[in-house]
């Protein structure tokens, strides 16, 4: 259960960074983004996958957030 | 000669050699030649690991990072090397973080204060003695905006509670009193030093004012983090930016002080030099405060146009022309400069082993005076260092982290550079080997570097190494060849 913080850089993608590792990804697809729903199984460019409890709306990121490694 | 990417992967095959089977493999993963192309670096290089027990390595210690680079620079508080005496000693004023003020009245940076253990402090626990230092300390400098306990290795391994001491105090003394748990076996170098100081200050001084409305801000302030005033580097780069009609609320933490650091979260836009050493409490004030913050770089002319139009286009329109205007104004000044000392450096080739920016924020500086970077490394960065090196430096130059001595000397011994820069521990060994060395730390004793003011500077200096006549008189005269006129007139 990584402590994560996400968001969004310059070009306006989405970032998952890993304070404790220093990693720095952009988020290639997040299952859940629209109103309702924001969050789910979150995929990395590097290839790995996350699952983030779904926010019921778009939170104000950046934000710190515990994730699931899947 | 500029290596290639194969010339460069034989070289670090051929300085492997030499290391037992195991250890040649570790170090492997932290050589590599630079490839421009790529975007990531965890699947080429490795960083921030142990260094291996056998080599000589330049890093220092979480203390070092803690108290030396973060903690050291800001004025108004008294940082009380807690353990015994030498850590703090021998780390005094080193790094010529220069600040305002009257030295033991408001000022405070050039001391050196400890609790000085000893045998019965390690044996009974050095608490008590804490707090009466505290106390002390308070009622010598009243001035003081607060305390900061950075603890030595010892402190960690019998178990101290200084965050008890620090809670206590506070309230004994009505100042912030910081306890910074940056033991130095903690980590695998000073980087984790700097990353225990972003989050001393993140937990116990950032949101100290969060309550006072007080302050007046403006829609055009900014924050300078990462820069650590080294020979007066914050001051070059904050006249570039308050010409342009910013205002600099806060500096993180070269000539800093407590109340700017409180008052930080009113800043419109953080702009952070050291990525390394600062980027932690930037994203923290970007979570909690909703600053934004972006990296610049002020070494060299080109760099720092390129850095005063990205951090106008955040603004509104007459901050950009402003920028244009101080680019256009400044760059005839420039200009001059380089055409002093382009001829007198051109082609020169420059080695590089620094730590925290350097190694990529000085290349554009190098090559503004026709010079080029043939290998870069760091002491202490993390995968994200590399991945913003790696577009900077040229193709196929040298990459190494954390270089064991051997290593770098192997490397300068091959490659024959004009320049190398790095450090205090490489200085001399350099000297001896007859090569021009910068010690890039702290400038050596000269500075400031950054902004149009401190490449004047930055000019001069490389010159007045590379091209000193010291160099050609290296070899003793009975070990040099007889010169022809000589031979003739036997």
């Amino acid at each position: 259960m990584p402590n994560v913080m996400l968001r969004n850089n310059a070009a306006g993608q989405l970032v998952f960074y890993v304070t404790k590792k220093d990693h720095e990804e952009t988020v290639v697809s997040l299952e859940f983004s629209g109103p309702g729903a924001w969050g789910g199984e979150i995929e990395l460019s590097d290839g790995s996958r996350y699952y983030l409890e779904p926010f019921d709306q778009p939170p104000r990121l950046p934000l710190t957030v515990r994730v699931k490694r899947l | 000669m500029t290596m290639n990417r194969q010339e460069s992967e034989k070289l670090i095959q051929e300085v492997l050699e030499v290391y037992p089977e195991e250890t040649g493999k570790q170090r492997a993963k932290h050589l590599m030649a630079n490839d421009p192309t790529l975007e990531k670096s965890n699947k080429c290089i490795v960083a921030n690991k142990k260094a291996l027990p056998g080599v000589m390595t330049a890093r220092g210690c979480a203390y070092a990072g803690a108290k030396g680079v973060v903690w050291g620079p800001v004025k108004d508080v008294l940082n009380i090397s807690h353990g015994p005496v030498g850590c703090g000693q021998f780390s005094r004023a080193g790094r010529r973080n220069y600040v305002t003020g009257y030295s033991g009245v408001n000022i405070f940076n050039d001391m050196n204060i400890t609790s000085d253990f000893q045998e019965k402090d390690v044996v009974f626990g050095g608490d008590k003695k804490l707090a009466k230092i505290i106390t002390e300390l308070n009622g010598l400098f009243p001035l003081a905006k607060g305390i900061t306990i950075q603890s030595e290795c010892p402190i960690g391994l019998i178990g101290d509670d200084i965050e008890a001491v620090a809670k206590k105090s506070t309230k004994e003394i009505g100042k912030v009193v910081v306890p910074v748990r940056c033991e130095g076996f903690r980590g695998v170098s000073q980087s984790l030093g700097h990353h225990v100081a972003n989050d001393s200050l993140r937990d116990w001084v950032l949101h100290n004012r969060d309550d006072q409305d007080s302050f007046e801000s403006t829609p055009y302030d900014v924050c300078i983090t990462g820069d650590y005033n080294i020979g007066g580097d914050a001051w070059s780069s904050r006249v570039l930016l308050e010409e342009m009609g910013l205002r600099v609320i806060a500096q993180w933490s070269g000539d800093g002080s407590i109340p700017e650091m409180e008052s930080t979260r009113h800043a419109k836009l953080n702009l952070l030099h050291c990525y390394r050493s600062m980027n932690y409490i930037s994203r923290h004030l970007e979570e909690k405060y909703g600053i934004p913050w972006m990296e610049f770089n002020f070494f060299g002319p080109t760099k720092i146009a390129e850095s005063l139009r990205e951090i106008a286009a955040r603004f509104d329109s007459k901050i950009q022309e402003n920028a244009e205007r101080i680019i256009a104004q400044r760059q005839p000044v420039m200009d001059a400069i380089i055409a002093k000392y382009r001829p007198r450096l051109e082609g020169k080739r420059v080695l590089l082993f620094v730590g925290g920016l350097r190694p990529r924020h000085i290349i554009g500086a190098y090559e503004d005076l026709g010079m080029e970077v043939i290998g870069a490394g760091y002491e202490f960065a993390h995968n994200d260092d590399y991945d913003r090196t790696f577009k900077e430096l040229q193709d196929g130059a040298l990459i190494y982290d954390d270089a064991t001595s051997f290593e770098l000397e192997s490397f300068v011994e091959h490659l024959k550079p004009d320049l190398i820069g790095s450090g205090i521990k490489e200085k001399y060994v350099f000297h001896k080997m007859g090569i021009p060395f910068r010690q890039l730390h702290s400038w050596d004793y000269s500075g400031p570097y950054h902004g149009y003011d401190g490449f004047a500077i930055f000019a001069r200096d490389m010159d007045m190494t590379i091209n000193n006549p010291c160099w050609s008189k290296i070899k003793a005269p009975w070990q040099q060849k007889a010169s022809e006129e000589m031979q003739a007139a036997a």
